[in-house]
């Protein structure tokens, strides 16, 4: 379990104000100049270090994302924030953004500092107007105090921060649809190649990086990139992670914990355990509704970080957990899942348009078992069609919960299309 | 240049282009349904996967990869075709199986990859999505259930047409294109919608239900209603012309083509002078050639050749003329006019009234000057290269004239010529293109000259463009059809002999001279007749026309005259045989030879034989007056698009709209 001397977000309960008085009371924007001072190099290499994973689900290295910015040229860099988080199960940037947006800040100015941006731009959720408003709160505070603007926190190094709210739309949160709904277009991913950190933001060299990666920058920084790689299973899965844990908890809660904790041990410990202890356990979707769900039998041994995830094919993606207990109509489950990918597929893409709403149509007569044996692996070969077909990872996304489905229940499944079929024969 | 295998194949190419390009180089054939080669690439209908290496283990989109050294990409492989068959099933799955009632049935790209990519049967049983259809003018007719959503159409009209009207509505399954607003699409261009669209959503509304295919006869030809010379494809079936579609031409118009000329072609078939027609008592009354000619030999007899003309109208084609002109000539006349809009054109300058900086060289120009001038409506082709010019390198565009309604953005100098003195434009190569109205004026000589002394003309660069408003124009003056000397006069003219002329010159002809007239369409020039010879229209005879830019070009005859009407040159040659002056050629060939040895530029067909460089223009007082307006009304402009039901429709609708709002 994670020793309070090593946790990030001391205020991660609200307990104290997001001020930026309190803020500098848990020890942000300490020295921040200094850390600036140390160097470009010396950041990324310390990122490097450090081995911290993006925390916006795809987990890519943050130091090696950082060191593809080229070099500073005369097209202005970006740096853009993602703070739209919309991944069902998910809510831990909520927390940051309400109660740490001064650790959010500092991290943009010293990752700005290290991609050469003098702009940042976070792209809030449009549902999050409470947490909207003390992120600008917290801009303001910080530009009074001389922490943004010119010379930002006395770095010698310009910069500032803007706040754009979106229009809640679950695609924005892909980096490319965000960078095109940030210019003021519908949001619809783009091709990549070209990446942003080539043509990002209004063509110029962009990095785009989750709140919660931002937010954990100044920490490691100020403790030490050896420190943050010593917490966690193996050199690829390190440091601290936000879990949020929801569903058939007792309490469910967002919770800073080690990286590749037991998830069983998490939710026990954090969570007040399963509704009716662990035997009730079905299965939990560990890290958001994109990732595949893992039954009872997994969930007994797993542990909760990238490389072990995908060991059972499944992903950390945000650590969002949902718990279902033995209560959850589980193909029910996914179908609303599955609803949800067609609602917010953007619609440019072939498969994902046409695809997401096929395999709702068939998950909702799978439900009632309205259905053949046969439509089951149809279903499958769909989900294939769909999955990596995609300009961005949508696609994929409306795919893995219902193959995660099938992988563990498919007796459920067929067992329901035989009940329909001896009741529909009855009547 | 990166070196890559396409299908074990070592390829070499030039950099920027991509997959589907190089597999194009190599004869490959991609399919695809977002990629158009003249829009940009937003990749999104996924038809055009291949896998590449190195790379993610998942298959890529050629429209939008670029070639990369060292990439080794299969086509054709397993996992390429399962990717392929797979969207090619979502794309079906909610398209209506309605191909028999859909006029893109047998030119369909979803119905030829559909053989090629689809399953033999459905596997969807859920209920298909119905999108309602949208109303875009009198252009193009939707089916929208039937869009495949390849915004193939939004982007045409953002980019090339300017009209920012359509869009991507919605998200997901309930994506569809629409205005938002309802609204027609106000575009001079929107026939081209019908082109870029991959499936049956938007075709064209006067085609429908008229013809397949597969029962056209396919000619290759030159359009005639403007001066641009648009390539075009003129599709028959039997003796009728059933569509005219655009045919590439890089010089000239790309892929493009504008409304008129893809859509009058309906009035090929109205208002024609199928037989002749002699004035007796007043009335005109049908005849047969023999009558006809009799007559009119007999109301020339005992004339003078001082007391004949001869007028060269907008239609005209260069053998006529040339034939006309021999003819005339042969009487003893030389009053030959061909510059029927009253444009000052200074003949004896060639230079003065071409387009030298070429269409395609309009890509070179670093800044673009319209002098009364509406490309738009004069040259909507012309236009779009202006447009391509802005868009993709944001050329500033200056206008000296009238305040235009432009598909770019420009910056407005001044309606009258002190705006012309006063014009300063620092710029390398800049683009001046002096339109008709700015020479329908008494100073002309002194706008020729003003404009010539802005113009940037050096080797490699000639900046002075002259825009003709009538395909017959350009050939009539490369063979001389104007008075030796001086100015055209009606003194002393007792007959007069019109080619196709149709303007409003028609109205100067002296009351007592002997009328006859040349052409397809009873319009004005008919009205005033005292004998008709019915002729052919461009699409019913093989004729040279030279456009603006001084190129050479031929139509091919796709039908037939109509009833008893005769190609124009052949007319006047049996002419001149009845009045005992027979003309030396008896064939087509003989007379584009003769004409090929006058006037050298006519023996090099789909060229431009350049002209010197010369002094033209007097400088002198210029008039304060505002240029005018040369085409007022761009769908109804010359005999054809006059008699044409649609463009009668497209004025009802796009035009008529614009002059009640300016009232």
């Amino acid at each position: 379990m994670l020793a309070d001397k090593d946790r990030i977000f001391t205020n991660l309960y609200g307990w104290n104000s997001f001020t930026l008085a309190d803020a500098k009371k848990r020890g942000d924007w300490d020295n921040t100049a200094a850390i600036i001072a140390k160097g470009r190099d010396w950041i990324i290499e310390e990122m490097k270090k450090s081995g911290l994973r993006g925390r916006g689900g795809a987990g890519f290295p943050t130091g090696m994302k950082w060191s593809f910015m080229p070099k500073p040229s005369d097209k202005p860099h970006y740096l853009v924030i993602n703070a739209d988080e919309s991944e069902p199960g998910t809510c831990k940037d909520r927390e940051i953004l309400r109660h740490e947006p001064h650790k959010l800040l500092e991290g943009a100015l010293i990752a700005a500092h290290a991609i050469g941006a003098h702009k940042a731009y976070i792209y809030i959720r449009g549902e999050f107007f409470d947490e909207s408003s003390n992120v600008w709160k917290a801009i303001h505070e910080a530009r009074a105090a001389g922490l943004l603007g010119k010379n930002a926190a006395g770095s010698g190094w310009d910069f500032d921060v803007e706040l754009h709210r979106g229009g809640g739309a679950y695609i924005c949160g892909e980096e490319s649809a965000l960078l095109e709904s940030l210019e003021g277009k519908k949001g619809q991913p783009r091709n990549k190649p070209p990446f942003p950190a080539m043509a990002g933001l209004y063509s110029c060299p962009t990095t785009v990086n989750n709140v919660e990666t931002i937010a954990t920058v100044p920490t490691i920084l100020r403790r030490g990139g050896e420190w943050f790689a010593g917490i966690g299973r193996d050199a690829k899965n390190t440091g601290t992670k936000l879990y949020c844990i929801s569903g058939h908890v007792n309490a469910p809660c967002n919770v800073e914990e080690a990286m590749g904790i037991p998830m069983r041990e998490l939710i026990e410990k954090h969570a007040g355990g399963v509704r009716g202890g662990w035997d009730n356990l079905l299965c939990v979707i560990p890290g958001g509704s994109s990732t595949p769900l893992l039954p009872r039998e997994i969930c007994d041994t797993v542990v909760m970080d990238f490389d072990s995830l995908r060991a059972v094919q499944s992903g950390l993606g945000t650590a969002g957990l949902i718990v279902m207990d033995k209560s959850t109509d589980v193909v029910y489950a996914i179908a609303r899942l599955s609803y949800f990918y067609m609602h917010e597929s953007c619609g440019q893409c072939t498969p994902c348009r046409e695809g997401t709403a096929w395999m709702y149509k068939i998950m909702q007569r799978m439900v009632t078992g309205n259905a053949t044996i046969e439509e089951i692996d149809m279903l499958l070969d769909i989900s294939k069609q769909i999955e990596g077909q995609t300009i961005c990872a949508h696609g994929d996304a409306s795919a893995w919960p219902i193959q995660g489905l099938f992988r563990h229940f498919r007796p459920v499944v067929e067992q329901r299309i035989m009940d329909y079929r001896k009741q529909a024969k009855a009547a | 240049m990166p070196k890559l295998k396409i299908n074990n194949v070592e390829i070499e190419v030039a950099p920027g282009t991509n997959l589907l390009q190089a597999a194009e180089q190599m004869g490959i054939e991609i399919p695809r349904f977002c990629y158009h080669d003249k829009l940009s690439v937003p990749g999104n209908c996924r038809m055009c996967l291949v896998e590449v290496k190195p790379g993610p283990p998942k298959p890529q989109a050629s429209c939008c990869l670029a070639a990369a050294d060292g990439m080794e990409v299969l086509t054709d492989s397993e996992l390429v075709h399962k990717a392929r068959k797979g969207v090619m099933e979502f794309l079906l799955i909610n398209h209506p199986l309605d191909c028999p009632i859909c006029d893109q049935g047998g030119e369909c790209d979803l119905q030829d990859q559909a053989v090629a990519y689809g399953y033999d049967r459905s596997r969807y049983f859920e209920a298909k999505r119905a999108v309602k259809d949208k109303e875009l003018g009198p252009v193009v007719k939707t089916v929208m259930t039937r869009c495949i959503q390849c915004t193939r159409c939004v982007r045409f009209a953002s980019e090339i047409a300017g009209v920012d009207d359509l869009g991507l509505l919605n998200r997901g399954e309930d994506v569809e294109i629409g205005t938002y607003i309802e609204k027609t699409m106000a575009s001079e261009m929107s026939g081209n919608l019908v082109d870029v669209c991959p499936v049956g959503a938007l075709t064209s509304a006067p085609y429908e239900f008229t013809a397949r295919p597969w029962e056209l006869r396919k000619v290759e030809s030159v359009d005639v209603m403007d001066a641009v010379g648009c390539n075009i494809r003129v599709d028959v079936r039997g003796n009728e012309v059933m569509r005219i579609l655009p045919r590439l031409n890089e010089a000239i118009n790309e892929t493009w083509l504008a409304d008129k000329s893809r859509l009058a072609m309906d009035g090929l078939k109205r208002q024609r002078l199928d037989r002749p027609y002699v004035r007796r008592d007043g009335k005109l009354v049908e005849a047969s050639w023999e009558d006809a000619f009799a007559f009119a030999a007999d109301k020339l007899k005992g004339l003078q050749g001082a007391q004949m003309a001869a007028l060269a109208g907008d239609l005209a084609c260069a053998e006529s003329v040339y034939a006309l002109k021999k003819f005339m000539n042969g009487l003893g006349s030389n009053m030959l006019e061909c510059r029927v809009d009253g444009a000052a054109i200074d003949v004896s300058a060639p230079a003065s009234w071409r387009f030298n900086t070429t269409i395609a060289g309009l890509e070179q120009a670093d800044a673009v000057v319209l002098v009364g001038c509406n490309p738009r409506t004069e040259a909507p082709l012309i236009n779009a290269r202006i447009r391509k010019v802005w868009y993709n390198k944001r050329v500033p565009v200056y206008v000296i004239g009238q305040k235009i309604d432009l598909n770019y953005p420009y910056t407005y100098l001044g309606a009258g010529v002190d705006a012309l003195e006063k014009l300063s434009i620092k710029a390398e190569r800049p683009a001046m293109i002096l339109g008709t109205a700015a020479l329908q004026r008494a100073d002309a000589s002194a706008v020729l000259a003003a404009v010539r002394a802005k113009a940037v003309v050096n080797e490699g660069w000639n900046g002075f463009n002259y825009l003709h408003t009538a395909a017959g124009r350009m050939g009539a003056l490369m063979l001389g059809f104007t008075p030796p000397q001086g100015q055209f006069s009606w003194q002393g003219i007792k007959a007069v002999w019109l080619n196709n002329v149709d303007t409003d010159v028609v109205k100067s002809i002296p009351a007592d001279a002997f009328v006859i007239y040349q052409g397809h369409h009873g319009d004005a020039g008919a009205a005033r007749a005292d004998v008709i010879f019915p002729a052919a229209t461009y699409t019913e005879k093989n004729a040279t026309y030279v456009n603006t830019e001084g190129r050479v070009q031929q139509t091919r005859q796709a039908t037939s005259p109509v009833g008893q009407a005769k190609e124009d040159w052949k007319i006047i040659r049996a002419f001149s045989e009845v009045i005992g002056k027979p003309l030396s050629f008896n064939t087509l060939a003989d007379l584009r030879a003769a004409m090929a040895k006058d006037v050298p530029a006519f023996g090099a067909v789909d060229a431009i034989t350049p002209v010197a460089w010369s002094d033209f223009g007097k400088a002198g007082t210029l008039d304060a007056k505002p240029f005018g307006t040369a085409v007022a009304n761009y769908y109804q402009t010359c005999v054809i698009s006059r008699a044409s039901v649609t463009m009668a429709q497209c004025t009802e609708a796009f035009v008529k709209p614009l002059a009640m709002a300016a009232e």
